[in-house]
């Protein structure tokens, strides 16, 4: 039953333009407050399917924050405010800014007024305040001379200004939004979404996709926000037309369901699908369930009709108060588990009934609830047992003796946490424990197999590796949190530190907190639940000591419910704290009260800082990159507040007047560097709105503004100081693009690279930076909520090192385009324009930070990332983006041996683009060992990697490069002979790795090959640097990309085990070893490196496969720096283009292909990648091994 | 000369490593300062209140920066006294301790001008336990030397003494007593 299961989580990440959903209810029964619990459920769009989605993002408000409403009225004052004082020369001076950040604090009222979306109705939130705002008649263009800098006015503009404008941004978007309303499509990883327990009780039951009905009843269900009428009727039509069954709309249904199916599987039956499904099991199953979809669809849409006819007859008249059309329809879904689900309160407050893992339970429950009048409510009990599985195992084993006794023989078993509640003990329990414990033998067994790793050819699977099973009991484990957000490098956390240090891993998390999700329960309640000690939010592993207290899992303070929180929206039921949304997922979303903040949320600023010195001119950067900005300029994530500036420099800082009301934009010229000021503080930064004609003006006219220009010099620390005190009153986000190396001003740079040394370690030298100005500067902005984002795009050195620090402790991110041209390279133009838009556009939250909490016990000690690290536990994100990851090293101070479980929770306060203030929670679960060869079981090879890139990374800045290596190399050394002494019973002249580490080796091979930390080949010390800033801030699976790319024969693809998505099938070959004796010359083969990707093509490669897919007529016709796939009109090109647009699609960025024949410039590149084998100053695997091997006996 | 220069260098160093027992106490304060967070956690996520501690943390990173060199120094003055002094013994307990701070001068991480205490990373729980321990063992050390300073200048005030007296003794046996 797992394979419903996986594919359920492919469906998950669905690429399904299906609406946001608003759900609002009011509870008109309970004697509550109305402002209790409003569920918002929401459609994340994944937005990892670059370059189609984005489009779509204005359409998902919610998930990207972007579409401009214009019901929502967030006031026009702020910038208006501005435009009453005065101007003139002396206003430079007179006003400071903070001045006009005060004058913004009159919209503290109205912030909260949400959009439709949002509970509007919430007494709480005042309404959208209808400001009627007097706008100051402007006066022209400003002619006072100001001292100390010249003013001009460019002829430029003038000329130019009076063309009319062309909206281009109609015509660009209306294709795409067709593209995708006909198409969905799955993420390539499968079995990495939720792990939602909903989807498990909806599978469990029905054979196959049983979320299909859902899917297919999406019609009645889903309606967008009313302002976006056109997107969805076209969406939900798609779905239902097309029968796709991977579009997963409603959550509503999903995520909290009756799990009906669930009565058939008591939990004890369930073990086995909770184990993690083998990967190929699930493509399988998502290939199959395009063609079984009619029959299960039917099936489903019946399940559907059940709960609404259940609305229908339900007795409860509960009209939803809110106003929304789509509301009914929840409300309807709602009113039917509210109506099965009442059966539930009248159900004895104990936790033998509500685990209901067995059959006694369920027969105690039985008894003590009042007779079930029918057989639904009867199910619903089962399930609603089911459904609330949270701590229960533990206290089972604790209580049963007799599993307490065998407990230490079974090593796969977590020991019981301590007792907490009334024991109760049955034969039942025995036996479902029992039961789950031959099943974890059984894994264990499996993960503790050892293997040989000499003798060991074809180590690596065919598909891609999943995250190893815990062994954690499945209920939790199905709550658990998805792995792609939260991921632990030992997924047995090891009793006590010495157990640690034995085993020799690390112990650490790698998170991706604000990625881009489908599927996410937003909560909106005026008190969030959490724990009063530690501060920790309820989570689902809390255990509830009875209805009214829980009890912590992180400091194990017992707590009162409030009694708001007995309240159950959802169910619209009292009584039921364990069924909320909170303790029923991992990852919530709570829509903050005001107590989290003291000044309204900061609006969407964004200030873009172009070099346009000669350098930058010749790579023809600023033509692209304007032309991007006009283009999703309308999509740019924020509300009516958003504001935009715009610097340029070169040896001087420009800066432009956009102020509303002006004809044209004003170029203002301070050619004082040494001590920057800004002329017209008010009118640089502006509204978007108000001033989006400027806006589109400047942006028209502004490449062409500096094509003649013979001016050298870069005075980027200048510029840096100007922009940081234009944004320094409100926050935000400052996008920098810079050519060169800057040359004049402060934080000037000089070269530090010795071409001649590139290949040596002595190359690695200047891996820190050269001056502190950029690390201050980049801190500043960290106090005031800026974060800046660094485009390099250079040719030449540009001590990447050095300008790095401005991202890197203000929570930017870095992207680097080494040899950047216009002309020259047009493969960089191209992913250049991709990311660009994908920056430009994806979601962003401001002024956030960031608390890591774990059981007590553990603390985190040493954090990597793109932050500034306020407190020990407390990460300071100017800004967050749905494409940074984090990682965290933990060491264990007090013995876990009192508990079973431990758990970590990272909560992400931001404030969205829409101003609204929001937490994002996850929490991981993880069961506690005993013994080093359960550690060794649940090591998570490719965190592991992760983590110690990362370290390495940080190894090498401190120490140097050549320490880095050696540690790595040490890693496999101690952690492996460690393997051998403690665990593995065989003799010396073994390498033997258990079965969870096998890629351990290769991985670190890989590593120490990767550009950050290869010598011997020529690697530009930016590169390096480059390469070493991904690794501190790349999630996990992009990560082990870069280190390990997936190389793929791709002459011969065939439909076999190939994947569905929407109505694209996505041929799966296997991956390949990452070695030259892999390649034939009768083949070509694709090598994913993330954010490249190589087909290399054989010499005696088949003229069809290069006429066919490529469009050449033969091998010696293809040209040597071909860039780019044909979309062909032939089944190859199709397969083979599909295949490459789902990779792609996988990725928030493009990753551009470059075709390689034997000839062609990347040759190398591609072969330095095939880790395997030996080149002029690397190991090849088998040697590496055999090193590895010598170092352990020695 | 009865009062010797040895006699001098303790009595100095004394009261330099009174000086530096403070610093260090005043180490401890900030690195405790540091460690300690706003009381509520809701100032903790406010933006303003990020803004001050943010402050607070460079503030205090640059009071404990501006403290490093002093400190440096001073020991460096004892071990330099000492030797001038001829104090081999005292010299030797010291010598370690001179090891470690021209270590720690020297290996500052690679950051440019700026010395220890990086306010970027001194928030890492590893760094700061670190700083602490270190902090700790320093005020042990310095509290050593100071009761070992204190006994040596006593000490030799009382050798002077004995050595007066002896002296005085043999003065008086040169001259009759009348």
């Amino acid at each position: 039953m797992q394979q419903p299961l996986s594919s359920g989580h492919g469906a998950s990440l669905q690429k399904s333009s299906t609406a946001p959903e608003c759900h609002q209810q009011v509870p008109n029964k309970a004697p509550l407050r109305s402002t209790a619990g409003q569920y918002d459920f929401i459609n994340y769009q994944n937005n990892y399917q670059s370059s189609v989605h984005n489009i779509i993002r204005p359409v998902c408000p919610m998930s990207l924050g972007d579409t401009q409403e214009p019901e929502q009225m967030y006031t026009t004052l702020s910038m208006d405010s501005s435009l009453i004082v005065p101007r003139g020369p002396n206003m430079i001076t007179a006003r400071p800014q903070s001045e006009q950040a005060f004058l913004s604090t009159p919209q503290q009222a109205s912030y909260i007024t949400s959009d439709e979306h949002y509970c509007s109705q919430v007494p709480h939130n005042v309404p959208s305040q209808s400001t009627t705002q007097v706008f100051p008649p402007h006066s022209a263009p400003i002619n006072h001379t100001y001292p100390g800098f010249s003013y001009q006015t460019t002829s430029v503009f003038s000329t130019q200004y009076n063309a009319p404008l062309t909206s281009q941004h109609p015509a660009t978007s209306q294709p795409s939004l067709n593209a995708l309303s006909c198409q969905t499509k799955a993420l390539p990883k499968t079995g990495q979404g939720h792990t939602q327990p909903s989807f498990q009780s909806c599978h469990a039951g029905t054979t196959g996709a049983s979320w299909h009905p859902l899917a297919g009843a999406s019609t009645t269900i889903p309606t967008g926000p009313s302002d976006n009428p056109v997107i969805f009727p076209s969406s939900a039509s798609s779905q239902t037309s097309k029968g796709s069954p991977l579009s997963m709309p409603h959550h509503i249904n999903q995520s909290y369901p009756p799990g009906r199916p669930n009565v058939a599987k008591p939990p004890v039956a369930a073990a086995p699908f909770a184990r993690w499904p083998p990967p190929s099991a699930d493509r399988l199953i998502s290939a199959s369930a395009t063609p079984a979809s009619g029959s299960e669809a039917q099936d489903g849409m019946h399940c559907g009709y059940v709960s609404n006819t259940q609305v229908n007859s339900a007795p409860s008249p509960l009209s939803s108060t809110s106003d929304d059309e789509d509301d009914d329809d929840e409300a309807g879904v709602d009113s039917s588990s509210s109506s099965s689900s009442s059966t539930n309160t009248s159900l004895p407050n104990n936790y033998d009934s509500l685990e209901g893992g067995s059959n006694q339970g369920l027969s105690s429950s039985a008894t003590k609830a009042p007779a079930p009048s029918d057989p639904s409510s009867s199910i619903t009990t089962k399930q609603f047992g089911d459904a609330y599985p949270t701590l229960q195992p533990p206290y089972l084993k604790i209580a049963s003796p007799l599993h307490s006794v065998g407990q230490p023989t079974s090593p796969g078993y977590p020991p019981g946490i301590q007792q907490f509640t009334q024991p109760f003990s049955n034969v039942n329990q025995l036996s479902s424990s029992m039961e789950g414990l031959s099943f974890q033998n059984k894994q264990q067994s499996e993960a503790l197999k050892q293997v040989s790793l000499l003798q060991e050819h074809n180590i690596l699977p065919p598909v891609p590796i999943q995250c190893p099973p815990s062994s954690l009991s499945p209920e939790l484990r199905k709550l658990n949190c998805s792995p792609d957000l939260f991921r632990c490098t030992l997924m047995n956390v090891p009793q006590t530190q010495a157990l640690l240090n034995k085993a020799k891993l690390p112990l650490g998390l790698l998170l991706h907190p604000f990625r881009d999700l489908t599927h996410l329960p937003v909560i909106t309640s005026s008190t969030i639940v959490r724990c009063r000690s530690c501060r920790t939010y309820i989570n689902p592993f809390v255990s509830f000591l009875d209805q009214r207290r829980w009890k912590c899992n992180l400091c194990y303070r017992v707590n009162d419910v409030p009694e708001e929180f007995m309240y159950n929206p959802l169910t619209r039921s009292y009584g039921e704290p364990h069924k909320r949304p909170e303790v029923q997922t991992a990852t919530v979303e709570f829509i903050a009260s005001s107590d989290y903040m003291l000044r309204p949320p900061q609006p969407a600023v964004y200030l873009f800082v172009f070099d346009v010195s000669h350098n930058a001119v010749e790579s023809g950067y600023l033509n692209i990159c304007c032309q991007s900005l006009l283009e999703n300029l309308d999509k740019l994530p924020g509300d009516s507040r958003t504001r935009i500036g715009f610097i340029t420099f070169d040896s001087t800082v420009h800066f432009f007047n956009l102020q509303e009301g002006l004809s044209q934009p004003q170029m203002l010229i301070v050619s004082e560097i040494e001590d920057i000021f800004v002329p017209t503080p008010d009118s640089l930064l502006v509204n978007l709105h108000e001033s989006k004609e400027l806006v589109k003006d400047l942006l028209k006219v502004l490449p062409t503004m500096f094509t003649s220009t013979r001016e050298t010099h870069s005075a980027l620390g200048p510029a840096l100081q100007a922009a940081f005190k234009l944004m320094s009153a409100t926050g935000g986000r400052i996008s920098v693009f810079q050519t060169q190396l800057p040359s004049i001003g402060v934080g000037q740079l000089f070269s530090r690279e010795d071409p001649t040394q590139r290949s040596t370690i002595k190359g690695a030298l200047h891996l820190g930076p050269a001056t502190d100005f950029y690390k201050k500067f980049a801190l500043d902005c960290s106090g005031q909520q800026v974060a800046v984002d660094l485009f390099l795009l250079s040719g030449q050195y540009s001590d990447l090192a050095s300008l790095a620090c401005m991202s890197k402790y203000s929570a930017g991110s870095v992207f680097y385009y080494p040899s950047f041209h216009h002309i020259h390279n047009p493969a960089q133009v191209e992913k250049f324009q991709k990311d660009l838009k994908r920056y430009l556009i994806r979601k962003i939250g401001f002024e956030a930070v960031m608390r890591i909490r774990c059981t007590k016990g553990l603390s985190i000690h040493t954090f990597h990332g793109n932050f500034f690290v306020r407190s020990t536990d407390l990460l300071s994100l100017a800004n967050i983006n749905p494409d940074s990851g984090f990682a965290v090293q933990m060491s264990i101070d007090e013995s876990l041996a009192d508990s079973s479980i431990v758990c970590f929770q990272a909560a992400l306060l931001y404030t969205s683009s829409k101003g609204e203030r929001r937490i994002r929670v996850h929490t991981l679960c993880l069961p506690v060992v005993s013994s080093v060869a359960e550690v060794y079981t649940g090591a998570d090879v490719q965190a592991i990697t992760c983590l110690l890139a990362t370290m390495a990374v940080d190894r090498s800045v401190s120490s140097s490069l050549s320490d880095a290596r050696d540690a790595l190399i040490n890693a496999v050394v101690d952690s492996l002979s460690a393997y051998r002494s403690t665990v593995s019973n065989l003799q010396q002249s073994v390498l033997v790795a258990p079965n969870s580490l096998r890629l351990f080796a290769l991985y670190i091979l890989a590593l120490l090959k990767q550009q950050a930390f290869r010598t011997g080949s020529s690697i530009r010390l930016d590169e390096r640097m480059f390469a070493m800033c991904e690794m501190k801030t790349q999630p996990l699976v992009h990560l082990m990309l870069m280190i390990h790319p997936h190389l793929y024969r791709i002459d011969n693809l065939s439909n076999e085990g190939s994947i569905t998505v929407g109505d694209k099938i996505i041929p799966q070959p296997p991956i390949m070893q990452l070695s030259a004796e892999r390649l034939s010359k009768e083949g070509a083969f694709l090598m994913d490196c993330y954010s490249v990707m190589y087909l290399w093509i054989g010499k005696n490669c088949s003229s069809s496969f290069i006429n066919e897919v490529l469009g050449f007529s033969s091998y010696a016709s293809v040209p040597q720096n071909l860039y780019q796939l044909p979309e062909l009109n032939t089944v190859l090109s199709q397969r083979v283009n599909s295949f490459v647009s789902w990779l792609r699609d996988s990725r928030p960025f493009l990753s551009i292909i470059y075709v390689v024949k034997d000839d062609a410039p990347f040759k190398t590149n591609f072969f330095q990648k095939l880790v395997e084998d030996r080149t002029e100053t690397a190991l090849s695997y088998y040697e590496f091994l055999l090193h590895i091997q010598q170092q352990i006996c020695k | 000369m009865a009062f010797t220069f040895a006699a001098f260098c303790y009595m100095l160093t004394l009261v330099l490593c009174a000086s530096l027992i403070f610093f260090v106490i005043w180490h401890i304060i900030a690195f405790d300062e540091l460690g300690t967070d706003f009381k509520n956690p809701i100032d903790q996520c406010n933006p303003i209140r990020a803004r001050e501690r943010l402050r607070n943390i460079e503030r205090i990173c640059s009071l404990l920066r501006k403290l490093v060199l002093p400190e440096y120094s001073i020991h460096g003055l004892f071990c330099v006294m000492f030797t001038c002094a001829g104090e081999w013994v005292t010299l030797g307990l010291n010598i370690p301790l001179l090891f470690y701070h021209l270590w720690r001068y020297f290996h500052r991480p690679a950051d440019g001008s700026e010395l220890l205490y990086d306010p970027a990373s001194v928030m890492s729980a590893e760094i700061l336990n670190y700083y602490q321990k270190e902090s700790w063992c320093k005020l042990s050390f310095y509290l050593i030397s100071f009761f070992y300073y204190l006994y040596s200048v006593t000490e030799d005030r009382v050798s002077l003494r004995c050595h007066q007296v002896f002296s005085s003794g043999e003065d008086n046996n040169r001259h009759f007593k009348y």
